[in-house]
């Protein structure tokens, strides 16, 4: 019975699935330094950035991939993949000019880019394959002096501040991933928020890829300056394709005093077929800084969707009396293996960070968290507060918890709690016995159990957020 | 309205229904009362559709319909209630949700629009009070941190919101003391009517003070073995079961 019903309740197919016929400039597989270089050329980027990106490929060439995690990935050839591929035009100057094929693969996705500037006030920038098709509201936002604009288009009108925060927070020495996507980048998003400014919107980001074999490399900069205030979202999804394709992304975050920096992501790249067949790899390096006092950032994440997530969106807590927060939802489903969770670095007086992570497995599917926790030796008072949850569905599915703590001042509090949980079929049968269909009453306990996390998502997200993760357990409990 | 014959029932290949045979009409209520093991909680079980149980043999019609065909949630919405002797806790889920869930259900099974806002919560207003349901216990999580008392009444709640045919209360004194007994049983008097019928299956002579019997049925060996009327459960309380089963085995 209990794998009967999981079973029922894992099998929907995933609906983002669809690619597009669009034309792409498209460069040929593999990975050199000439690669590099017409990236660099193709994207007409200044000498400094090429330079920056030939250093990170250097060093890329004398690292490994990493091992620790709790993940079985199988080996990657880094020369079959293309690392650039464009759909064809040339720079859109308004929406009319945008190729029809793709703002129909966006309305498809749920973004009419028109629909949204006008009715709901969200500034989009969606960026499909490696390019920033468009980014909305961006005329809106400059009058505040707020930059909202693809990370290309910053590296040519505001070089100064990319030259000072690029890299800032995740050195190209950081991780072999880190290495790699400062390479190889294709575009990505930037936000600046100047001093005093509350941003009126949320800011949001859609990543899609549609290319056959590429890798997409996004990277995201944020920098709010001291006193302001942003909300940012970011969703992704790709086509369905047989074999896997390869998601190496960077976040930067950097928080100055007073400011306060809401980040927000559901993440639905193709997890695969119910055999394990396709999907993307998704190897991501997230981090953000809370440079000034009273400084805030908040994380929040609902993963459903890759066939392998590595990814540990972190903070720095440097300014005294700064605080984090790290909410997660991570799904896995089918031959899904996610090894996410977060690090709290707390380096300043009075620093506070809250990770609540809250890890579903069905399937024959692995869920890992991984979090560390250091306390630094000037982080008097510094305090945190850890709590996982896994929910099994299933005996076929693995939930592991890998808390890591380093206290190296001895005012600090550190707390960790964790619980694992199974859907029982009591709970199944209590939730039938009052007309509700098993699946329907799997939705309902499964988003009970990730209401803390849901509740930090905006409005809009959270319903988004709720059906994905109905959908992504569809066919799986017990 | 509920005819059961013959039936057989079995837990991980035991036998524990064997033959079991019981016909209520509208406007009846029904204790079932016989020593542990009899079968009491099984029969609760088979009749909603439990899958940890197999019938292997016997009919069950409900309102004419074939009860045993119906998947546990069809059964609920064709007007089957149970009042669970152990309530499970759902925690994250609230009542309010889980209720608005449960009658949104029933009302589309019934070909029915969803209930609005304000009717819900007018609802909900009017069958707390009808049970003596504490406000705050609505807010909170499905059963969750509620003591034993507080979850029986919270089963009596959602019987009130989902308005059955045919309601078995399992158990329901049990765990509960004199004054939360008389609350449960006042809750369960005002919901009847000649409409709808009841089964109260229980230990004690003690409820059916509180909800009067119009027939008392003692199950043994998985078999309804004698049938009386409410006199049968002073009756038993007074001398016990043995001598219904040296009649039995006689």
């Amino acid at each position: 019975m209990a794998e009967n019903i999981l079973h029922e309740v894992t099998q929907a197919d995933y609906k983002y699935g669809f690619t597009t016929d669009i034309e792409t400039d498209i460069i040929p597989i593999g990975l050199n330094e000439d690669v590099v270089r017409l990236i660099s050329a193709k994207k007409k980027e200044p000498e400094w950035m090429l330079e920056y990106r030939l250093k990170a490929f250097r060093h890329w060439l004398t690292m490994k991939m990493p091992e620790w995690a709790h993940l079985k990935i199988p080996e990657i050839n880094y020369q079959s993949i293309s690392y650039y591929a464009a759909p064809r035009t040339n720079g859109p100057k308004s929406l009319d000019e945008v190729d029809p094929e793709l703002l129909k693969t966006f309305n498809k996705l749920g973004i009419p880019l028109e629909e949204q500037m006008a009715l709901s006030g969200i500034a989009v920038d969606a960026v499909m394959d490696s390019v920033s098709v468009k980014t909305t509201f961006k005329e809106t936002l400059a009058e505040k002096g707020i930059i909202f604009c693809s990370f290309s288009e910053a590296v040519e009108h505001h070089p100064d501040l990319i030259q000072k925060y690029m890299a800032s927070v995740v050195p190209i020495t950081d991780n072999f991933f880190a290495a790699l996507n400062s390479a190889v980048f294709s575009d990505g998003s930037f936000v600046y928020i100047p001093k005093g400014v509350r941003c009126p919107m949320e800011l949001s980001t859609y990543f899609r890829i549609n290319a056959i074999n590429t890798g997409q490399f996004e990277r995201t900069l944020i920098v709010a300056d001291e006193d302001s205030y942003v909300s940012y979202l970011e969703g992704c999804t790709a086509p369905t394709r047989d074999e896997n394709q390869l998601h190496a992304a960077i976040v930067e975050i950097i928080v100055m005093k007073n400011a306060e920096v809401k980040y927000s992501t559901v993440q639905n790249w193709y997890p695969g077929d119910k055999e394990g067949k396709g999907g993307v790899y998704n190897f991501v390096t997230k981090r953000g800084i809370c440079k000034g006092e009273n400084s805030k950032l908040s994380w929040t994440q609902v993963e459903t969707g890759s066939a392998i997530t590595w990814k540990y969106p972190s903070c720095i807590l440097q300014g005294d009396n700064s605080s984090a927060e790290f909410y997660s939802v991570a799904v896995t489903n089918h031959h899904q293996q996610a090894d996410t969770g977060t690090k709290m670095i707390h380096l300043g007086k009075n620093t506070r960070s809250h990770i609540l992570s809250k890890g579903i497995s069905a399937g024959v599917s692995n869920n890992s968290y991984r979090g560390l926790v250091r306390v630094g030796v000037n982080a008097e008072n510094a305090r945190n507060y850890s709590q996982c949850d896994s929910l099994l569905l299933g005996d076929k599915c693995g939930a592991h918890t890998f808390p890591y703590m380093e206290v190296n001042n001895e005012t600090a509090i550190v707390e960790h709690e964790a619980t694992t949980s199974k859907i029982s079929e009591d709970q199944i049968f209590y939730c039938n016995q009052r007309g509700i269909s098993t699946e329907d009453a799997v939705g309902l306990i499964v988003n009970g159990y990730a209401k803390e996390v849901l509740n930090k998502l905006p409005m809009e997200f959270a319903v988004e957020a709720q059906k994905l993760l109905q959908i992504t357990l569809e066919g799986s409990v017990g | 309205m509920l005819q059961i014959k013959n039936l057989h029932a079995n837990i991980n290949g035991k036998e524990i229904l064997k033959g079991l045979t019981l016909t209520v009409k509208p406007g009846e209520i029904h204790a079932i009362m016989g020593p542990n093991g009899a079968g009491k909680s099984t029969l609760a079980s088979v009749l909603t559709g439990n899958p940890a149980f197999e019938v292997t043999h016997g009919s069950v019609s409900f309102h004419g319909k074939d009860l045993l065909e119906l998947a546990p949630e069809q059964r609920a919405n064709e007007g089957i209630f149970l009042s669970f002797q152990y309530p499970v806790e759902i925690p994250g889920v609230s009542m309010v949700n889980f209720m608005r869930t449960a009658i949104n259900e029933q009302r589309k099974y019934r070909n029915q629009d969803p209930i609005s806002a304000t009717d819900f919560l007018r609802l909900m207003r009017e069958k707390k009070e009808l049970v003596e349901m504490d406000n705050k216990l609505t807010s909170r999580s499905v059963n969750e941190g509620f003591s034993g008392g507080e979850k029986k009444r919270n089963e009596i709640f959602q019987m009130a919101m989902l308005n059955p045919s045919l309601s078995i209360l399992d158990e329901t004194d049990s765990g509960l003391d004199i004054d939360a007994l008389r609350i449960v049983a006042n809750g369960v008097n005002k919901l009847k009517n000649a409409d709808n019928a009841t089964i109260v299956i229980t230990h004690y002579q003690r409820l059916l003070d509180y909800i009067v019997p119009d027939f008392v049925h003692v199950l043994y060996d998985g078999r309804i073995v004698k049938t009386g009327d409410k006199n049968l459960a002073l009756e038993l309380e007074d001398k016990g079961y043995d001598w219904i089963k040296q009649e039995v085995e006689a």
